[in-house]
């Protein structure tokens, strides 16, 4: 078994103590010479075509430097998925939803450029609007977007074997549909940028922002530069889940106003603006048919999905894909149909939020999964060992299973959850439920259609050789990217952690996909490992060279030249580096062992700065039909929970007692951060099945656009988890790592609902379980005779 | 109009000018550029802008500067010792507790507030004392596993 120095071990996170004492930055924090202060013009109205826009008065307010509309701007589309950029920076002929983007003022302060707001006039024609799917499809319904007949965006078709055939040889088959309602991924720290254009033409805009490298994409397109001449830099970011993974208005109108007034322009969305911008989760409703034999073999399954799309398409194109895909794992199925409609409606765009796409489809299929255990008279968790996929395992959608711990993750939920002792056993209002989950690990194809690398990477070694300098454009956002990169060129070169530095987020530092569709650690991850291996290789080569060794007698360890076989005399070079650095501190003389740094400096020295270089691209992947783009992934994370709950038989409030979760990353590159995605993914899952529901009154406005009302777990709703790290060892991952960050919420919504069936007898087809729902729920099944 | 006060941050006294309508946050991270104490929600529902008002965990934002006039504050920046971290601060970076780092110096401070007046806390009292800050990245258990960890004696 490889021992490791570094990776594997549960190494604090480098930016930890700066996040501890306050002294991060965030983009908040900043503040430029000259700056000016914007704010955006909202619609007030859910769907009205504009017919004029006023914007004198406000030009008029002292201190106002900028006033824009669609005037202003170019009429270039944009969006996420290339295939339906429908979005303007701002609305010309309509706007869309309550909170669609009409005007920005960029001024002197924030107040002021409020203030100019309110001076905008803006005529509108109110048109009736559709704010629900039902409305949103009936015939004759207003169209959000003309050319899309009967609001459908987008839809989505695949059939895989037969299915038809196949569920009339099967023993059982069942129907269920599956309702979720909207959600707001709720990070801490609202989204806010600055933007600067300098005086040669070049903008540089931070932002907190999940993808550097798709906003400075973005940006070029719609304001027309070349994109060698924008620049992204990602200070430290409070959290994205999602949302924060496309270019938004804001940036753009900041962008725009810095252009106009050779100043920088600060904006901030409020909480309120956070809501209203969205591109959090959808709501799905998925009506699921699956066929079974007997003896539980999973044999057919059909998915029918409409996805709330809101006013624009966003990510949901990867959305309504991700939806069906994703059922094609853990388990063997041969035959899988799938037709999915995205539906526009006059309310904020939905986009992605952690589990993109999948989350709700897990949810209800895990569910149903549980009914038909217990109808055919078998342990769920049996079931799922029956039926899971296994490595080299393909799924009948071409998703190919190179590592899977699927195994691995039941039996230890099962073991470690006491599930054998209390399934069927506890008393009411208790229940016990389990579930599994399955997720890609990096998304197979870039956004836009491409060859590109999905991540470079390089490193520099300082000119004393004493730290390496990783520079990568991935996105630290939270989920400890920077000190997992930094871990594994720590291992990789051979060196401590403590020698390694790290600068992210920038997309000067390279190219990066950013942090979406959990691809960080796998892709980039990969990338660091290359470049690593490149610095390494660079350094040994001169030392073979001055030392007349082969490079395979040496080896770099914990800092130190390692001679595989002794022997060597290298007082010649040491000599040479103290005359280098005559006077410094921490030197190794005498017949102290040969360091990295020593050797680093001689390689400079022969070299010039030593730059190790890293790439990273998927390798040609599966799947040939149409959308096969969406789901296919260099690997796929799994994991199973196990949930106790109690649920009040008086009140309806559910409490969620105990989890017990694993998840199979392939190999931990930090056991730490893992642990933390596997928690922190349980607690928004736990959000979502509970309590968390973005709600509109009936002219499309949210009435919850708070943390307050829109509630989110608090310390004294989520218990404590027992997380189980799995490690299948994926070959295609660096030291055989793969995902955890999103993978892991699969799982939690299932197996709260198949717990609260435990405790209540309940099956509950419609989320979240409000004391409310479950209270009107236990009302009637008591009175039911 | 603006309005002069007084108050006390860190141990530092400062003297200023103020809008009526400034909030205590604004002040804190606008004039005197602490900006180590964070602005979520500005509506005191998150917590992340936690400052310690006279010996008491306060949402900042909910606080107008006027209002704290003649009072102590202490923020993040007002917990690291000349020796480095605070045992709270060193838990908290060693047990995993901060992930994307927005709530970590209002969950911090409320913590410290706490260990303040409750010195070996159970793990209830800990959860009830950091109920009011929101965190959507940990799942709060290994910030909790951090308040647990510290060693009262360490405290200074």
């Amino acid at each position: 078994m490889t021992t490791y120095s570094t990776v594997n071990s549960r190494a604090p996170r480098l930016d930890a103590p700066d996040k501890a004492t306050g002294s991060a930055v965030y983009i908040d924090d900043i503040r430029l010479p000259g700056m000016l202060f914007g704010a955006m013009l909202h619609s007030p109205l859910a769907h009205a075509k504009i017919l004029n826009i006023d914007t004198r008065g406000a030009k008029r307010l002292s201190g106002v430097k900028s006033v824009v509309t669609y005037e202003d701007t170019g009429l270039i589309k944009y969006g996420v998925s290339p295939a339906r950029y429908d979005e303007l920076l701002f609305c010309d002929g309509k706007v869309r939803y309550v909170g669609d983007e009409v005007a920005a003022v960029a001024a002197v302060d924030l107040e002021t450029a409020v203030e100019a707001l309110s001076l905008i006039n803006v005529e509108y024609e109110e048109l009736p609007a559709v704010l629900t799917m039902e409305e949103a499809l009936a015939e004759g319904a207003p169209l959000v977007h003309d050319e899309y007949q009967r609001n459908i965006g987008a839809e989505v078709h695949h059939e895989f074997g037969d299915v038809e055939s196949a569920l009339a040889q099967c023993d059982l088959v069942r129907t269920d549909t599956f309702r979720s309602k909207r959600q707001d991924a709720a990070f801490i720290e609202p989204q806010g940028c600055i933007a600067d254009y300098d005086g040669r033409g070049y903008l540089t805009l931070r932002s907190s922002t999940q993808t550097p490298h798709y906003v400075q994409r973005t940006i070029a397109m719609v304001l027309g530069l070349p994109i060698g001449k924008v620049r992204v830099v990602k200070p430290y970011v409070g959290g994205g889940f999602g949302p924060k993974a496309a270019a938004n208005a804001m940036e753009m109108a900041a962008c725009l106003m810095s252009m106009k007034t050779g100043k920088p322009v600060k904006m901030g969305f409020t909480r309120e603006e956070v809501f209203l911008h969205s591109r959090a989760r959808h709501q799905f409703v998925h009506t699921l048919t699956t066929g079974v034999k007997k003896d539980g073999t999973i044999v057919a399954l059909k998915n029918e999905c409409y996805l709330e799309g809101g006013a624009y398409t966003s990510f949901g194109i990867a959305t309504i894909y991700y939806a069906g895909s994703l059922l094609g794992g853990p388990y063997r199925l041969q035959n899988m149909k799938y037709d999915g409609y995205r539906v526009y409606t006059n309310k904020p765009a939905c986009g992605a939020q952690r589990g993109h796409g999948g989350v709700i489809a897990r949810a209800a299929w895990e569910q149903q999964l549980d009914r038909i255990a217990e109808e055919i008279g078998m342990d769920p968790v049996e079931l799922r060992l029956k039926n899971m996929m296994e490595a080299g395992d393909v799924s009948c959608n071409e998703l190919k299973m190179n590592s899977l711990g699927m195994r691995e993750c039941i039996e230890a939920v099962r073991d470690g959850s006491g599930w054998k002792e209390k399934k069927g056993r506890l008393p009411k209002g208790k229940g016990i439920g389990m579930a599994c989950g399955f997720f890609v690990s990096g998304a197979g194809f870039p956004i836009y259609r491409s060859d590109t690398y999905h991540a470079t990477v390089s490193i520099h070694v300082s000119e004393d050789g004493g730290t390496v300098h990783v520079y990568t454009a991935s996105a630290e956002i939270g989920q400890g990217s920077d000190t997992a990169f930094a871990m594994i060129a720590a291992e990789t070169i051979g060196i401590p952690l403590d020698s390694v530095m790290i600068s992210s987020g920038d997309t000067e530092f390279g190219i990066d996909l950013g942090a979406y569709s959990s691809r960080q650690t796998l892709m980039t991850g990969h990338a660091t490992k290359e470049a690593a291996v490149d610095v390494r290789n660079q350094i040994l080569a001169v030392m073979a060279r001055e030392l007349k060794v082969d490079i395979s007698e040496l080896d770099i360890k914990d800092g130190l030249i390692v001679f595989k076989h002794g022997g060597v005399d290298f007082s010649r070079l040491r000599a040479r580096y103290i005359r280098e650095h005559r006077g410094w501190q921490g030197i190794a003389r005498g017949n102290d062992p040969l360091t990295f740094q020593e050797a680093a400096r001689i390689a400079y020295l022969a070299r010039g700065t030593i730059i190790g270089r890293g790439k990273y691209k998927p390798a040609e992947l599966g799947g040939s039909h149409k959308g096969a783009a969406v789901g296919t992934s260099p690997a796929y994370g799994c994991s199973a929970q196990v949930v106790e709950v109690s649920v009040d038989m008086e009140t309806g409030r559910i409490t969620v007692e105990k989890m017990t979760d694993a998840h199979d990353c392939g190999f931990a590159i930090n056991r730490t951060s893992v642990e933390g995605q596997m928690q922190g993914s349980l607690s928004m899952g736990l959000g979502e099945a509970l309590y968390e529901e973005v709600k509109f009154d009936e002219k499309g406005r949210i009435l919850n656009p708070n943390l307050g009302e829109y509630k989110i777990p608090t310390s004294l709703d989520m218990p404590n988890v027992n997380p189980i790290i799995v490690e299948s060892h994926e070959p295609y991952g660096p030291f055989g790592a793969k995902e955890v960050g999103e993978g892991a919420i699969m799982p939690t919504i299932p197996a709260i609902l198949n717990a609260v069936y435990d405790a209540t007898g309940i099956r509950f087809q419609e989320l979240p379980l409000t004391p409310e729902r479950v209270f009107m729920a236990l009302r009637a099944k008591k009175q039911k005779p | 109009m603006k309005t002069m006060i007084n108050l006390t941050v860190n141990g530092t006294k400062h003297e200023a000018a103020v809008e009526p309508n400034r909030t205590l946050v604004d002040f804190l991270r606008y004039d005197l550029e602490l900006t180590g104490t964070k602005k979520g929600c500005d509506m005191g529902e998150c917590g992340s802008c936690t400052v310690i008002l006279n010996g008491k965990p306060v949402n900042s934002c909910l606080v107008l500067a006027v209002q704290a006039n003649g009072s102590e504050i202490m923020t993040i920046e007002g917990l690291k010792t000349a020796e480095g971290l605070h045992p709270l601060q060193k838990a908290f970076v060693e047990k995993g507790a901060i992930q994307c780092g927005f709530c970590s110096p209002g969950m911090i401070l409320a913590a410290n507030n706490l260990l303040q007046k409750t010195p070996t806390p159970t793990e209830e009292e800990i959860r009830t004392a950091l109920s009011g800050n929101l965190c959507r990245c940990t799942g709060y258990q290994k910030i909790i596993e951090a308040v647990m960890s510290v060693d009262k004696q360490d405290i200074p």
